[in-house]
């Protein structure tokens, strides 16, 4: 389980995750989202097309940095959910909460 | 993260092909959780349940259970284990987590999809489980919950 950033050509920052997003890691996934913050990043993309499984925890710590970032006048948008992913956030109607796409690349486009 | 996780396989006494019972206690760290949820979900690769409902139904409402028990029932608490026992059969998977705690009032849990709890960080923990499994039961104490999986 390891989260990756790359910053695209326009100065969004992608951040990938490989594996799960749960209570043992999903700090780790915070801090670096939250340092790019504080390096001047305004703009996030999840990217959730090599995840697994997100347990109530990596949904909340979403929430939490969506806030943050709103914050800051940025935006954090998601991409890549698969099937199951997709209905979890729509049951706990984090679906409203979040700009989601089917891809990081539309995400990108969109910003 | 130091204890190794000791998971013990057994055949269940009923014998059956795809009857078997699993047990296994977890150190009350959150580090545990996601390598206690692959130790029990790698016993399910073919048989009872879907691949699918593998990878992502159990794995995602036995990492809750965990956490909670965890969390808020050993509260993090090192001398304190959380037991898991998962009895498969050929209809069904019953897990059962069990903590060290006092147990709580699961109705006393509010609904984290309410406008005004929507952008809470914490407290959706019960309500992702809900909907992941077939049924959900507790212990009379509240400190013991019982997850079931319908085979398919």
């Amino acid at each position: 389980m390891t989260f990756s950033l790359t910053k695209s050509k326009n100065g969004v920052v992608v951040v990938g995750v490989d594996g799960q997003l749960i209570v043992g890691n999903r700090q780790d996934l915070k801090q670096k989202v939250l340092d790019a913050l504080e390096a001047g990043a305004r703009k996030f993309v999840i990217d959730f097309t090599k995840t697994g499984y997100i347990d109530s925890s990596g949904l909340g710590v979403l929430v939490s940095l969506s806030k943050k970032i709103r914050e800051q006048g940025g935006d954090l948008r998601l991409a890549g959910l698969n099937e199951d992913l997709q209905t979890l956030f729509e049951l706990t109607k984090l679906d409203t909460l979040f700009s989601i796409t089917s891809t990081p690349a539309e995400a990108l486009a969109a910003f | 993260m130091t204890t190794p996780l000791r998971l013990d396989v057994r055949r269940s006494a009923r014998g059956g092909e795809s009857d078997f019972e699993l047990s296994l206690d977890v150190p009350s760290d959150l580090g545990y959780v996601g390598p206690a949820v692959e130790l029990i979900a790698q016993r399910f690769t073919r048989g009872v349940l879907s691949p699918r409902r593998v990878r992502f139904n159990l794995r995602t409402a036995l990492a809750e259970a965990l956490a909670n028990a965890i969390a808020y029932g050993n509260r993090h608490d090192p001398r304190r284990v959380v037991h898991v026992r998962v009895e498969a059969g050929r209809d069904a998977v019953h897990i059962h987590v069990t903590d060290a705690g006092q147990g709580f009032d699961p109705a006393a849990v509010p609904d984290p999809t309410l406008p005004g709890r929507l952008e809470r960080e914490d407290g959706r923990g019960l309500f992702v489980l809900r909907s992941l499994v077939d049924h959900v039961a507790f212990s009379a104490a509240g400190n013991s919950i019982c997850l079931t999986l319908r085979a398919g």
